[in-house]
């Protein structure tokens, strides 16, 4: 590793890199990220290295394993360029095919191209699949290109020279201005405004500041932040460097919650990285501008993604919040200024600086700002990251991005904002996604997840899943939260176990008001967000399980009945043999009935039947 | 031979009270759990209370004070997890393994575990057997899985 003094020698150092590359004719890009992981990404990796050592080619192919390019749902994902092949669902028997067809004669492998399931129109470039194509993918798109674990390939796409740049041409305060004209808002959920956090910490009084990266995404369902810590962990490090310079903080920390053990190894690596070439630590680039990084670790609280109970476990304590009288900006960790941002907070940092706060507030809608990543996830086909301009709609996201439901059951709803945040029912799809109008619908932008909820998903059941979640995760620091939130799940857990009366509805109301009115932090405050919308938007869900002791969605385990259907069963045995507790009898090629006493409701046939003859009333 | 590693992680750590659940993190990663005699050193070396230590020790849901069986079993519950039918396969495990999330099975061979999102969302349900990642994973598959374990096979013939 060199160790760059100048912006001069830092770009030196990028044409030598790219004049190395030059010899290669093909370079192969293969998913190493968490999502292809499950699917074995590591296999199809080695098969490569396999191939392309037996077919001599080393001097020729370049093999890079990238980060997370959003598609998981089809990975492993393979891109061949100067191409620009894309192939999905790569496994390792198909290493060899791709080898000898696409790189050596040039020819494309239909088979594995995506293939639009309704028009059944294939792709070779991911920028024409429809999953892509409606996206605006500003800080996403690097990660495709870069081997995270090789500060090179960060460096070889222009990396460190906005900051190197900021720190030679620009004073501290001119960036917080820039900052402050994008109208960029924190990414982390409460979208406060980034500029003004930063300013603030700057006036603030004490020596020495630090900065924090929030990368304790607990919010269930969203990985945005994990996406790109692990897939282009220097984006954010050259972030880091901008807002320190700017706040004037000399130490910073990355806290990466237990969780997401290839981040925060991705991470350390690229600390360790930036300090070997100078670009962390004392006098940076000459400047007389010091500044290093730590990496810290979670224990697995979704409570410390809070701020302040971050701050607690960063000193080595139980991750209990306190009262935010006094700001962290004021007195933050080790009682000092602190300022603390979300890991995509600080990825747009770098490029702001670098194309303007003009640019950057040219997109989005007129208080919410530039793009944001949203992990669609759920009762969806397309599932994944994506990355869009603020204000697009929820319909563009679900149903043209995400193509519409995955089981052809309709979807009702999606849930935003993790636990703090609500269901948003279908008929609101053609709602602008920006901060305040997600707020306006009782739900939030949260750190970006998005649960798309079909016909098949019980809301009482979502909303107990919540409340549950939360009493489990608050920390029992206040009241409210710690028993509020239990009878609140209590009263859930009645309803959905029949057991509940109409006067539970008036109970849980009053319950949500004085649990958001009187806990002491952001967790207790928004815990009844999901209960209260789910209330608001899907009312005949309650009343069925309250007045007819029924699940509309069949999931709710003491509501439900499993049966088959005469008319429809083959006999084929296959739901008999697949019960854990042989409750299912009939002979061979006969209609199979059911014995309610022994069914566990497990629904393990429903699974298996290939004529759909399991039903549940 | 813990009190050797206790001193030798907690040296890594420079000393710092800060780094205490860092320096937990690196014990129980050796032994698979926090054993009490590993606490107790911690204490005496940092000058800690040993009330503070267990304080921070079972606040944090990823610290166990029971040791691990051979075979780790790590359920993912988040929401998307939750709606793609999780409950389901933890209701198929704990009705095969007969313990319940954060025990331990009576002839050590399975631990299980749930966490509440693991940010692999997009292939749930999601279940983590001795450190790989499965994604899709269904009641079936789990109790496939199980088996497989408790006859001593590779994973790799599972999955």
């Amino acid at each position: 590793m060199r160790r760059i003094k100048s912006l001069s020698e830092l770009e030196r150092w990028r044409q030598d890199i790219l004049g190395q590359r030059a010899q290669y004719d093909t370079t192969i890009y293969v998913c190493g990220g968490t999502g292809c992981q499950a699917y074995d990404c590591q296999k199809v990796k080695a098969a490569f290295q396999r191939e392309i050592k037996e077919k001599r080619l080393e001097a020729k192919v370049s093999l890079k394993i990238t980060g997370c390019p959003g598609f998981c749902e089809r990975g492993p994902l393979v891109t061949i360029q100067p191409q620009n092949i894309f192939y999905q669902k790569v496994k390792p028997l198909d290493v060899p095919q791709i080898v000898s067809e696409t790189i050596e004669k040039k020819r494309m492998i239909e088979h594995l191209l995506f293939e639009d399931p309704k028009s059944h129109q294939k792709f070779a470039r991911a920028s024409d699949i429809p999953f892509y194509k409606p996206q605006m993918r500003l800080i996403l798109s690097q990660n495709e290109l870069i081997d995270p674990n090789r500060m090179e390939d960060y460096v070889a796409i222009g990396g460190y020279q906005t900051f190197a740049k900021a720190i030679s041409k620009m004073s501290p305060i001119e960036i917080i201005e820039e900052i402050k004209k994008s109208g960029l808002r924190g990414r982390g959920g409460a979208g406060f405004p980034t500029g003004k956090k930063w300013a603030d910490c700057r006036k603030a009084q004490g020596d020495p500041k630090f900065i924090i990266c929030n990368c304790d995404e607990g919010d269930p369902g969203a990985f945005m932040d994990r996406a790109l810590l692990e897939g282009n962990p220097h984006l954010i490090i050259e972030g880091m460097l901008i807002g320190a310079y700017a706040i004037g903080a000399r130490q910073g920390f990355i806290y990466v919650r237990h969780e997401y053990p290839l981040a925060y190894k991705n991470a350390e690596l690229a600390i360790k990285q930036t300090r070997r070439a100078g670009l962390l630590g004392q006098n940076i680039l000459g400047s007389g501008f010091d500044f290093d990084l730590e990496i810290a670790q979670g224990g697995g609280a979704f409570v410390c993604g809070e701020s302040t109970a971050l701050i607690a476990s960063i000193e080595g304590r139980a991750g209990e919040p306190r009262g935010k009288q006094i700001h962290t900006v004021e007195q933050g960790l080790w009682g000092k200024p602190t300022n603390i941002n979300n890991v995509e907070t600080w990825a747009d940092v770098p490029l702001i600086i670098q194309k303007g706060s003009a640019w950057f507030s040219s997109i989005g809608t007129e208080k919410s700002k530039g793009t944001k990543i949203f992990s669609l996830v759920g009762k969806v086909k397309n599932t994944g990251l994506v990355e869009v301009p603020m204000g697009i709609t929820l319909k563009e996201i679900i149903y043209d991005i995400g193509g519409g439901p995955k089981d052809g059951k309709p979807i009702k709803a999606v849930q935003t904002g993790g636990p703090s945040g609500g269901c948003i029912p279908a008929s609101l799809f053609d709602l602008p996604v920006d901060f305040d109008s997600l707020k306006e619908a009782g739900s939030m932008m949260g750190s970006g997840g998005m649960i798309v909820l079909d016909e098949a998903t019980c809301m009482v059941d979502v909303a107990k899943y919540f409340i549950h979640f939360l009493q489990e995760e608050s920390c029992g620091k206040c009241l409210p939260c710690r028993e509020g939130l239990k009878r609140m799940g209590q009263i859930l857990s009645n309803i959905t176990e029949g057991k509940g009366d109409e006067k539970d509805l008036i109970l849980l109301e009053e319950l949500a008001e004085v649990v958001a009115d009187t806990s002491l932090c952001g967790l207790g405050k928004t815990a009844p967000n999901p209960v209260l919308t789910a209330m608001r938007y899907f009312r005949p869900e309650f009343e069925a399980h309250l007045k007819e002791k029924r699940c509309p969605a069949g999931v709710c385990i003491a509501l439900i009945q499993y049966s088959i259907s005469e008319a429809d069963c083959s006999g084929c045995g296959a739901c008999a043999k697949i019960c854990p507790t042989q409750a299912i009898l009939g002979e061979k090629k006969k209609a199979h009935r059911i014995i309610p006493e022994l069914c566990l409701k497990c629904g393990s046939c429903k699974d298996i039947c290939p004529e759909k003859a399991i039903m549940i009333q | 031979m813990v009190s050797d590693y206790v001193e030798k992680v907690i040296k890594q750590h420079q000393n710092k009270k800060t780094a205490l659940i860092s320096i937990l993190h690196d014990i129980q990663k050796k032994f698979s759990f926090l054993p009490e005699e590993a606490l107790k050193k911690v204490a005496s070396t940092l000058s800690m209370d040993i009330n503070d230590i267990y304080g921070v020790a079972t606040f944090y849901r990823a610290f166990t004070l029971i040791p691990k069986g051979k075979h780790s079993i790590t359920l993912c519950l988040g929401t998307a997890c939750h709606v793609r039918g999780g409950p389901k396969i933890l209701r198929e495990i704990k009705n095969l393994l007969k313990i319940e999330p954060g025990q331990t099975t009576g002839d050590k061979k399975f631990s299980l575990d749930v966490v509440n999102c693991l940010g692999a969302c997009a292939v749930g349900p999601v279940m983590i057997v001795d450190g790989k990642i499965c994604g899709e994973m269904n009641p079936f598959k789990a109790k496939k899985v199980i088996e497989k374990l408790s006859q001593n096979k590779k994973r790799e013939r599972v999955i």
